[in-house]
């Protein structure tokens, strides 16, 4: 009965057969994936088991694992496929039956692959990173792997600082995959090519630390002073002092992924998705991603517009997301824009511009997209004032959003969704509360054009990320966050039409434990993980008592890690690792921040000189001179108008205003 | 003008739902290119209705999708190379094995199907226990089964929904049932059946061999073979 592709099924695949009937959604594990790549292995080529450690659904779309996917496989001397973290039902059986971890594409055992490589864009997932390594029978600690045993890798946004996961890994690499993997297969592949002997991957792991970007933690001495760090010093003359990320100059030269996947049962953004820039300089210091992915390179607007017609066709799917960390920057939209729409037949394409610009320019854009569909448009205005959003530079005025929502309002959609962050370096309750504000005043722009609009206004608790501007800062206690929340649910208590969601601040703790420790961390994950601590992205398996327990077992302080400004002349754990920004630009923007100042986009406006540039000797590849209509983060806009409210929204204040000074903010905590 | 397709669903992809497998044939048919008719509205969806669900982990050599097209663009269609074509555009293990026009008036292959022909494989059980079971549960007049069915407990028969069920070979290790099952009102399931077997069965492998239409002259026949006995010549019933 079974047909095909039989042939590449290992006897791994014939013991897991008979346990997909017992688990939830068994599709996760089959891979048959249009575009999924069956490579041919063998002593010349080099075997890369690429692995996202969470589960198909969230795994599968990840564009920087299908990328270098197809990347590898690409090459005569490489062969690709790859793994997800399986869900607690079937894990249970894998250990059950000793199972190990195995690819998807051809059911291969995981520690059949000379290198596992992990995408690691969340910190809440360190735990099933560890959980991943032990099932695919390695052993956990980089120290104890013998010369057999796959390398275990690590890329991604949390690569900036992968201090606390320093002893289970072998590899990290820093920045942009599409060069480095190549450097790393050719390397490997001599070293396969001779067989790997006993005593010779400690030789390998020191060839690595040499390449541009890549990161061998190994190779490094940690010395302590008392709870500081004293120095972080190369074990020898030829490894590196300071690791720089990788940097690809020009997108054009990248157009992949070519065959995006295209998976048989539902994943998250289960669409096509063309990226077209990468890198951001709006500047927004709470923004990891925008920092690290410095300096902007656009794809060519036809490049993007052919990759969103082939895509299509061969992909059969009605949807496709423009990806960046901010669409309506692209010099090249209305071009994409009028192509797609101009391009797609019937009208059964639809176009989703996640992160969207907060201006009415950019509902034009949604509007022009969305003919059909208008159920919801998301603005993130990231804070409730104009002093707020000074400090954190995220530059948008009252005046820009209440366009933009009038805009929307008036072209038809009734529902929108607003993004907040709580715990921002000098927030203050009246910052907090002006979050409660901008959804109300909201609301009230929408009762012009319907009977009853909605507005959900979600929140989230600030955590201070490496290599930004606010990595000084010390995160708000658990129980300030969430008396912020309670400020806010107060404030909102019977206001029709503002609906509160906010993200749980113990998760918003631990992800602070994870964010920006150091190797001393490596022991508490390891306890978090033997005490069954997997998933911890999940509510349902979350649990902020085993962390702070594992902190205690492993005598390590939340304060010290969470909680605690550092100061100017503090070593951070991460200092030996750049994403190319210079540390006195961080600090020098951090104290702006404090200060309220704002900076425009360097896009447009002379350099600050971050270092991403001129480090790399590249610059921002952007097709247009000028600033985008509606302007970008301040360009082109007075900025000394950012208070201003519209006087029709005045008068509702006012009333509001009263109500609150019978009852101070202060008083409610 | 509506086109009826037989697939059959074999191997890795059983493993897909009901519901993936509807997803799957909405991107095959925007890929072959078939001029899908879609409804009107703010969210146009091609018209496309599905047979009976299939469960999840179960194999088929008879699985049907009624597709209407767009009348204006239907000229120069050759019905009788789709099959390969849509083929083409499915995954490895969904196989398009035939294409008929049939009428528009016709009811849906949801209503039309009154039972369904099961291959089931059992592991690990002695064919004169299991033989002898089965001559237990044909006996009897009534087969209680209770079920939960929004969150209350339903009880039915289910003697009526068993019009056969044998063993027809022993396997290395097991035994090879042929049951045909009603659809009407409700499906029988294969596995409550095993389950109301005394010792009950569980399945290790199930394939749909058949699903059958009565027709109005009292015999039974595959959804295939009804659509082409009374469909119109091509463009006729547009």
């Amino acid at each position: 009965m079974s047909m095909a592709r039989a042939s590449f099924d290992g006897p791994l695949w014939t013991r897991l057969e008979s346990l997909l009937p017992q688990v939830q959604k068994p599709a996760r594990y089959i891979g048959c994936e249009d575009g999924m790549q069956t490579p041919e292995h063998g002593p010349g080529i080099v075997s890369w088991l690429m692995t996202y450690p969470d589960t198909y659904e969230i795994g599968l779309p990840n564009a920087g694992l299908q990328i270098l996917y197809e990347i590898i496989n690409e090459r005569p001397d490489g062969a690709a496929e790859r793994s997800y973290a399986p869900w607690v039902d079937l894990e249970a059986l894998m250990r059950r039956d000793g199972i190990p971890l195995f690819s998807v594409d051809t059911h291969k055992p995981a520690g059949e692959f000379d290198i596992i490589a992990f995408n690691l864009s969340a910190e809440l997932t360190y735990t099933n990173l560890v959980n991943c390594i032990d099932l695919a029978g390695v052993p956990i600690h980089s120290a104890r792997r013998r010369d057999g045993d796959p390398l275990i890798a690590v890329g991604g946004h949390c690569t900036y600082n992968p201090e606390p996961i320093a002893e289970f890994v072998d590899l990290v690499v820093l920045g942009d995959g599409e060069e480095v993997v190549g450097e790393i297969t050719e390397l490997l592949r001599e070293w396969k090519r001779s067989g790997k002997n006993a005593g010779t991957r400690e030789g390998v792991l020191r060839e690595l630390s040499k390449i541009p970007g890549v990161y061998v933690p190994s190779m490094y001495e940690v010395d302590y002073d008392g709870a500081f760090i004293a120095a972080v010093t190369p074990r020898y003359p030829d490894v590196p002092e300071k690791v720089e990320k990788r940097t690809v100059a020009d997108l054009a030269d990248w157009p992949y992924p070519k065959q995006q996947l295209v998976p048989l049962t539902e994943v998250v953004h289960d669409r096509l998705a063309v990226e077209v820039f990468r890198g951001c300089t709006r500047g927004c210091r709470f923004c990891q991603a925008g920092m690290i992915t410095r300096p902007v390179r656009e794809r060519p607007a036809e490049q993007v517009s052919r990759m969103i017609s082939e895509g299509l066709k061969r992909t059969g799917y009605d949807e496709v997301s423009l990806t960046s960390l901010s669409t309506a920057d692209f010099s090249g939209i209305e071009k994409v824009v009028g192509d797609t729409v101009s391009d797609a037949g019937v009208g059964q394409v639809s176009v989703a511009l996640p992160s969207l610009r907060v201006d009415a320019f950019t509902v034009g854009i949604a509007a022009e997209l969305q003919r059909a569909r208008r159920t919801g448009l998301t603005f993130a205005p990231e804070a409730g004032t104009w002093r707020m959003r000074q400090v954190i530079n995220k530059l948008i005025r009252e005046e820009d959003l209440y366009g933009a929502v009038e805009s929307a309002y008036s072209q038809g959609w009734r529902r929108m969704k607003l993004y907040f962050l709580t715990g921002l370096p000098t927030e203050t309750d009246e910052d907090t509360l002006g979050i409660a504000e901008l959804g109300r005043n909201c609301v009230e722009l929408g009762r012009n054009h319907h009977k009853s609009p909605s507005v959900t206004v979600s929140v989230g608790g600030f955590v201070p990320k490496p290599q930004t501007p606010f990595q000084w800062f010390g995160q708000n206690t658990e129980p300030e966050l969430k008396r912020k929340i309670e400020l806010l649910k107060d404030d909102l208590r019977g206001a029709k039409g503002v609906q509160l969601k906010w993200h749980d601040t113990r998760a918003s703790l631990a992800e602070g434990i994870t964010s920006r420790g150091d190797r001393r961390l490596s022991a508490a994950i390891e306890y978090v993980w033997r005490h069954g601590g997997t998933f911890q992205e999940w509510s349902e398996h979350f649990s902020i008592d085993l962390w702070l327990e594992a902190l205690a077992a492993c005598g390590l302080d939340v304060e010290w890690y969470v909680y605690r400004h550092r100061t100017e002349d503090e070593v951070l754990p991460w200092d030996h690792l750049s994403a190319g920004l210079h540390k006195d630009f961080l600090w020098q923007d951090w104290r702006d921040a404090l200060e309220e100042l704002g900076l425009e986009d360097c896009r447009w406006t002379p350099c600050y000189d971050c270092g991403a540039c001129t480090g790399y000797g590249i610059e921002h590849v952007v097709a247009s001179a000028t600033p985008p209509a509606g302007g970008s983060q301040g360009t082109g806009v007075d900025l000394s108008t950012g208070g201003a409210v519209p006087v029709m929204l005045q008068a509702k204040r006012t009333l509001r205003e009263e109500t609150l000074a019978t009852a101070s903010p202060g008083a409610r905590s | 003008m509506r086109l009826r397709i037989a697939f059959s669903k074999h191997g890795k992809v059983r493993f897909t739902s009901h519901r993936d497998v509807a997803r799957i044939w909405e991107r095959a048919l925007r890929r072959s290119e078939l001029p899908v008719a879609y409804s009107e509205g703010f969210n146009p969806r091609p018209k496309l209705s599905f047979g009976l669900a299939l469960s999840t982990g179960h194999e088929s050599n008879g699985e049907y999708i009624d597709v209407d097209l767009d009348p204006a663009r239907v000229a120069g269609l050759d019905i009788d190379s789709l099959a390969g074509l849509l083929t083409m555009h499915l995954p490895v293990g969904l196989t398009a094995t035939g294409v008929v026009v049939v009428d528009r008036r016709m009811p849906s292959l949801q209503q039309a199907v009154t039972s369904c022909t099961w291959q089931i494989d059992v592991r690990d059980v002695d064919p004169v226990i299991v033989e002898a079971s089965i001559d237990r549960l044909l006996g009897c007049d009534e087969v209680t089964v209770t079920r939960e069915r929004k969150g209350k407990e339903v009880t039915d028969d289910l003697r009526p929904a068993v019009l056969s069920l044998a063993v027809v070979s022993p396997l290395e290790d097991g035994v090879r049932l042929i049951a045909e099952l009603g659809t009407q009102p409700r499906s029988a399931r294969v596995s409550e059946v095993l389950s109301a077997l005394d010792p009950p069965l569980v399945e290790h492998r199930v394939l749909r061999l058949h699903q059958w239409i009565q027709t109005d002259d009292g015999r039974r026949a595959e959804p295939m073979a009804v659509s082409t006995a009374s469909s119109a010549p091509l463009g006729a019933s547009v």
